[in-house]
Formats: structure tokens, sequence, C-alpha cells
């Protein structure tokens, strides 16, 4: 059996704690006022409780208390016009999911219907132990289960350890795993991948070339990630280590263990975010608490905040020049460790002066944002991609899937948009995804397949 | 069969849906939300259909020619009959998401019209129809082979590149003419687009004797262009001045 390094187990915590939808707030609503702590607390209420782009009244009326000036007035008519484009907003962000989540599918499916090898059955991970060869159906159902059940545990073993090294500010220990696994799917999968469609297209590759193909890929691909960086490039790496992930997924877990998995893992994401006591939530919990964001290089964000352009004649935070460099990195300042967090609270949350409130929406349009798990991105994918692969060389059964999962989310961003709280990203559109393969592959495939034969039309 | 044919054959079925979707859809996250949300009704429409007709055959016998056969034209005409249900619930829907549109805009006027979400509702039926049609023959068309080698018609990529396309035109203009008809009350319209509906998948079973499926599905589909059309507000006054780029009170100017 292939076994992978022990690294790989950040891959699945990666996909638990992240598969939650959150959106980004924007700071300065709050940090109306002067003070540090005010506007900190604005930022932090703003970047960890996950709500769509309106849902900024709690936030402003928040601020506004904490600051005891004249603002929350202003504050609360904004809010009113900021409900009312509630709609508006939700369909840009839906579509900006939309556009990775595509992309993502694409890269995977492109990937599963050209190279051999990841349909190829090559052993499994030592996270689904039981074997699906055997002679009965029952037993074969027996073992998915069992599979199923080791990889959920897994799964919850993982999470619960990396809440408690969150819980007890162990912050080094997670900063270095986390790296350990971009490092992996950065080089090491890259590697493989780039192997594989090399093979595939028959295409000689010396290795210096390869090398420094290789080198340039993952290092910049560590510092966009994990530093700083064009957002699209940072956006686009997620992206293609998302599909890498999936990719890996499709190809070594066995047929039946992927599809009760898949399920599995929906109804853990469920009650991981909205049980009381499920991990997620009390990550998510303690992050706001501590006013930090959670973990860098693992949520995909949409839209970069900009704080530049705003006239700041509070030079409390620092001289002007150095503040605009700083806000224009500061807008991604959700992509910093933990560990930094700290020390860079103080730059990051400057504060915005009294201003007009046209502005100011403008201000608000760039900032907001959604940002979507890369694990929901993973399990997506590994659906439409294990659709691809195994429905009988279907293409129609793939492209309902695709729609399946795009009205699922569509469906939890405007539950997002009604509840302005954490939301798991995986129910509803691995229900529909799993129900529209089965009744795809099995029910409508025949009724196509046969009204192509007389080439009728319906 | 190769990539000119697979081309060839992409180009001519969904190229003008593209370029619809290009030019008039893709700019606003409103309209592609309504499209993919079209695409789903009219999956589900298929699937309950599909439904129907596997139980159907199932529990008939296989042997059966003509069994299997009536079975097929049941199958057609009762997924035809659905798909315009759900066009119906979709417009339901619609109309719903339009009061919200409406409560939640700052001015009292939704952001997207009815005329609007029915022409791209149209357009994401056509879509996903012509693509469940299209994408395995196109699959197909990459790979080796020899078409009609059997003794079938030659032209089987090309008229179902044809008839594809002509589908999914229908679904558009079939789209307006059917809001429009739930929109006003006007039942006759609803009626007419089913049974527009029902001929051009009836006269699909004249394959492969194409001129009588592909020509008079032609026929009908530039017959509900010019109904869509003058339902929009348009006329013939508008398609000149369109034709001869003037400018609304402009005089014609030549070479302008």
């Amino acid at each position: 059996m292939i076994t992978f390094m022990n690294n790989s187990d950040s891959e699945e915590e990666p996909c638990n704690e992240r598969t939650s939808l959150m959106s980004a707030e924007s700071p300065p609503v709050p940090s109306y006022q002067d003070g540090l702590q005010a506007s900190e607390a604005g930022e932090a209420q703003a970047h960890r409780k996950r709500r769509a782009g309106s849902s900024r009244g709690p936030n402003n009326i928040a601020g506004g208390e904490m600051s005891g000036s004249g603002v929350p007035v202003r504050e609360r008519a904004l809010e009113n016009e900021e409900e009312e484009l509630t709609l508006k907003y939700g369909a840009k962000h839906v579509i900006m999911l939309f556009v990775p989540v595509t992309l993502c599918m694409i890269v995977v499916v492109a990937t599963i219907k050209s190279v051999r090898f990841y349909t190829e059955k090559n052993g499994q991970l030592i996270y689904t132990p039981f074997s699906e060869d055997t002679p009965s159906v029952g037993q074969r159902l027996l073992n998915s289960v069992l599979n199923t059940i080791v990889m959920i545990s897994v799964i919850i073993v993982m999470t619960v350890f990396l809440v408690l090294l969150y819980k007890y500010r162990c912050y080094k220990f997670i900063h270095g795993w986390l790296i350990l696994s971009s490092l992996m799917l950065l080089f090491l999968f890259t590697y493989i991948y780039l192997g594989e469609v090399l093979k595939t297209y028959n295409v000689a590759m010396d290795y210096p070339t390869l090398f420094i193909v290789i080198w340039n890929f993952g290092a910049v691909g560590m510092i966009c990630i994990h530093w700083k960086g064009p957002l699209q490039l940072q956006q686009a790496y997620l992206i293609m280590i998302s599909a890498l992930m999936a990719l890996v997924f499709i190809k070594y877990l066995p047929e039946w263990s992927a599809w009760v998995i898949l399920g599995a893992i929906s109804i853990y994401d469920l009650m991981a975010v909205l049980c009381p006591k499920g991990p997620l939530r009390m990550l998510v919990e303690t992050a706001q608490e501590r006013n930090e964001p959670i973990f860098p290089a693992l949520i995909y964000s949409s839209a970069m905040m900009w704080t530049v352009g705003m006239a700041k004649p509070d030079t409390a935070a620092r001289g002007p020049s150095q503040q605009t460099w700083d806000a224009a990195e500061d807008g991604r300042e959700h992509l910093r460790s933990p560990s930094q967090a700290e020390s860079q609270i103080s730059e990051m949350r400057s504060p915005v002066p009294t201003h007009p409130a046209t502005s100011l929406e403008e201000l608000e349009e760039e900032e907001r944002g959604v940002k979507l798990g890369l694990g929901d991105f993973i399990f997506y994918s590994v659906l439409v991609g294990k659709a691809a692969a195994t429905a009988s060389g279907d293409w129609n059964t793939t492209l309902a899937c695709f729609v399946a999962i795009l009205i699922g989310l569509c469906l939890t961003l405007l539950l997002l948009a009604v509840f302005k709280k954490a939301l798991p990203a995986l129910p509803i559109s691995i229900t529909f995804g799993l129900i529209f393969y089965f009744s795809t592959d099995n029910l409508v495939r025949p009724f196509m397949d046969t009204l192509a034969s007389h080439q009728l039309y319906i | 069969m190769t990539l000119a044919v697979f081309f060839g054959c992409t180009f001519i079925a969904f190229g003008p849906a593209f370029g619809l979707f290009i030019f008039t859809i893709a700019r606003d996250p409103l309209r592609i939300i309504i499209l993919i949300a079209g695409a789903f009704f009219w999956l589900v429409s298929l699937l309950l259909s599909s439904l129907i007709w596997f139980i159907a055959v199932k529990a008939s016998d296989p042997q059966d020619e003509r069994l299997q056969k009536g079975l097929l034209i049941f199958g057609v005409m009762f997924s035809v009959l659905l798909q315009e249900a759900f066009r119906f619930l979709y417009y339901k829907l619609l109309r719903k998401a339009i009061e919200g549109l409406v409560a939640l805009s700052e001015d009292g006027c939704s952001p997207i019209s009815i005329q609007q979400m029915a022409y791209v509702a149209g357009v994401g039926f056509g879509l996903m129809s012509g693509a469940f049609s299209m994408i395995n023959l196109l699959a197909d068309a990459l790979g080796p082979g020899t078409v009609g080698i059997h003794g079938d018609s030659q032209l089987y990529f090309l008229t179902s590149a044809f008839m594809t396309m002509v589908l999914i035109f229908l679904h558009t203009f079939w789209g307006i003419l059917f809001f429009h008809g739930c929109e006003h009350r006007r039942w006759w319209e609803i009626t007419a687009v089913v049974i527009m509906h029902l001929t051009v998948s009836g006269l699909s079973f004249c394959n492969p004797l194409y001129v009588g499926s592909l020509v008079p599905s032609y026929l009908l589909m530039a017959a509900a262009a010019t109904w869509a059309y003058l339902l929009s507000g348009g006329s013939a006054q508008n398609l000149r001045r369109f034709l001869l780029c003037l400018r609304s009170g402009a005089s014609p100017q030549p070479g302008s």
C-alpha cells in the first residue's frame, strides 16, 4: 500500500477547518473613531464573523458603542442603505465564487479526462485501510463504510488537535505545519502532476529545466500564499493546490468509499460548524475573541481590501506614505499568520477618519468580498472529478453535477445573506451533487442514449 | 472525424448561444445566476421525465419493439410537457424574486425586468438542453470513426449540430413568449409555445429525413423570433433604424 508522509495529515486538516463560508468585512466602518481598541474590536468582528456584505449592522453598532462618539447615527444610516443592497451584492459575491470553483473543476475534469494516471488504481491511502476488492456487494459496502469511519475519525482528531493547539496558542507549531503542507503540495504534488502530464503528451523535459520550473512555481507559490502577492496570483495558486489535492483524493480513494466519504463529510461539516461545541465553531469563536485572522493560506478570498486613497488626518498610526504602502498590504492581513498578527495588528487597524458617506460606500463596495474554505473547493472538485472519471465516459453526468454544485453554492450564499453567520458550504452542494450524479448516471443516461441513437430531440 | 468536425460542430451548435451569453449575460452577475438556475430547472425536469420513462421501460417487455417505440414517443412527449411545466414553475420563482429585488432596492424598481429574466431563462433552458443533446456527440467526434458506416446518414454530426442550434434559439424565444403570456394572462400564447415545442420534438421523429425535421424547425424558429421580437417592443421601424445605424430622431447618414 502506498502511504503518504504524515504531513499529509495537515492536508486533511485544512479540509475540515476550511469547510466554512466566510465573508470579509471592512474594518474602516467600525473604525470611524480614534483609538486602536475600537478599531481592533471592529476589525475582529469584521473578519471573524462570517457575514454577507451587507451585514455590517452589528459591527457598526458595536463600533459606535466602543467609540461613544457621534458617529453611530451616521453608521446606522449607512447600515440601512447597505441592507438594501444585499441582493445586489449577493449576486456579485456569488459570481466571485462561481468563477474559481468553476476553474478548479475545469482543471480537475480536464486532467482526469486526459491524464490516465489519475484514474489508475495504484493502492490506497492509509486513511482508507479496507480494500474494496471483495467478491460480495455487502462486504464491499461494509468496507467502504468502515473506510469512511476511519477517515472521518482521522479528520475529527486532526481538527480537535488543531483547535487545541490554537486554544493554547501554539502558533509556531501550527504555522510550521501549514508551511510544511503547502511545501509538499507546491513541490511534490506539482512535480508528480507535471511528470504525468508530460508523459501523457509525450513531451521530453530535461532535469535542469524541470528543476527551474518547479522551483519557481513552488517558491512564488509559497510567497504568494503565506506572505504577500498580487491577489489574482494568490487566487490562482489556491485554485491550483485545491485541484492537485482533489486529484490526489480521486486517485487514491476507492470507488464506493469516495461517495460515502463525500456524504459523511458534508454531515460532519454541518455539525462541526453549526453545533455549539463543534470544533470549527469553537475555532471561529476563539479567533474572534482574540481578534485574530483564521489561518492564512487555507481560505480563498475573493476581494482585497483597499484603504488606499482615503484621507487620514489621524497620524496616530504612522506617517502618510508608510500608511499608504501598509494599507495596500494591510488589505491582505487575513493572510498573515496568527503569530505575526499581534505585532501587526496595531499597524493594520489604521483608524479611518470621518469623511463623507458616499466615499465610504464606494470603499465598502470594493472591500466586500466573500471567503470560501479550500476544503470546499477540494470536495466539490472531488465530486465532479469522480463523476468525470467513473460515469461510463458520459459528459452529461459531469455537467449535471457541475450545475448542481453551483446551484448548491448559490443557495448557501443566499442562506449566508439571510442568517449572517458562519455556514458550512458543503452540505447543500454535495447533496445536490450526489443526487444528480446517481440519478443522471442511472436514469438520464439510458434515456438520452436512446434519444441520441434515434436522433430525437426533446 | 477529427478536430475539424469537432470544432465545426461545436461552433455551429453553440456559437450563437455563446455570443448571446458573452454580449448580453456575462456582464451582469444576476443574469448569470438566473441562467444557471434556468439550466438547473431544465435538468430537474429531464430527471423526472427520464425517471418516468425508465420505470415504464423496466416494467415492460424489452423484446416488444413496437411497445418500446411507443414508450419512447410517450417519453419524449411527457418530457416536453414537463419542461414547459418547469418553465412555468421557474416563472413563478422569478416573479417572487422580482418582488424581493424591488423590496430591497433603493428606488423601488428592480435591477432586472421580467422580460430580461424571460430571455435569460430561455437561454438557460436552451443551453442546458443543447449541451445534453450535443456534448456526448462532440466527445465522440474527437475520436476515430466513420460516420454512417452501417448505412445510417453520413450527416449525423452536422445535422445534430444544426438541430441543437435551432433548439437553443427556440428555447430562448419560447422563454420570452411564455413569460409574456404568463405576465399578461394570455393563455393562448402559452399553449402556442407548448404546441410548438411538441411539434418540433415530434418532427424530430422524421430523422434521418432531415428535410422533414430541420426545415420546419427553422421556419418555426423564424416565426417564434418574429413573434418574440414584436412582443418585446420591436417593430419594423426599429429594425430599419437599427440596420441603417440611425440614432433615434437623427436623419439617416449614409456611411455612418
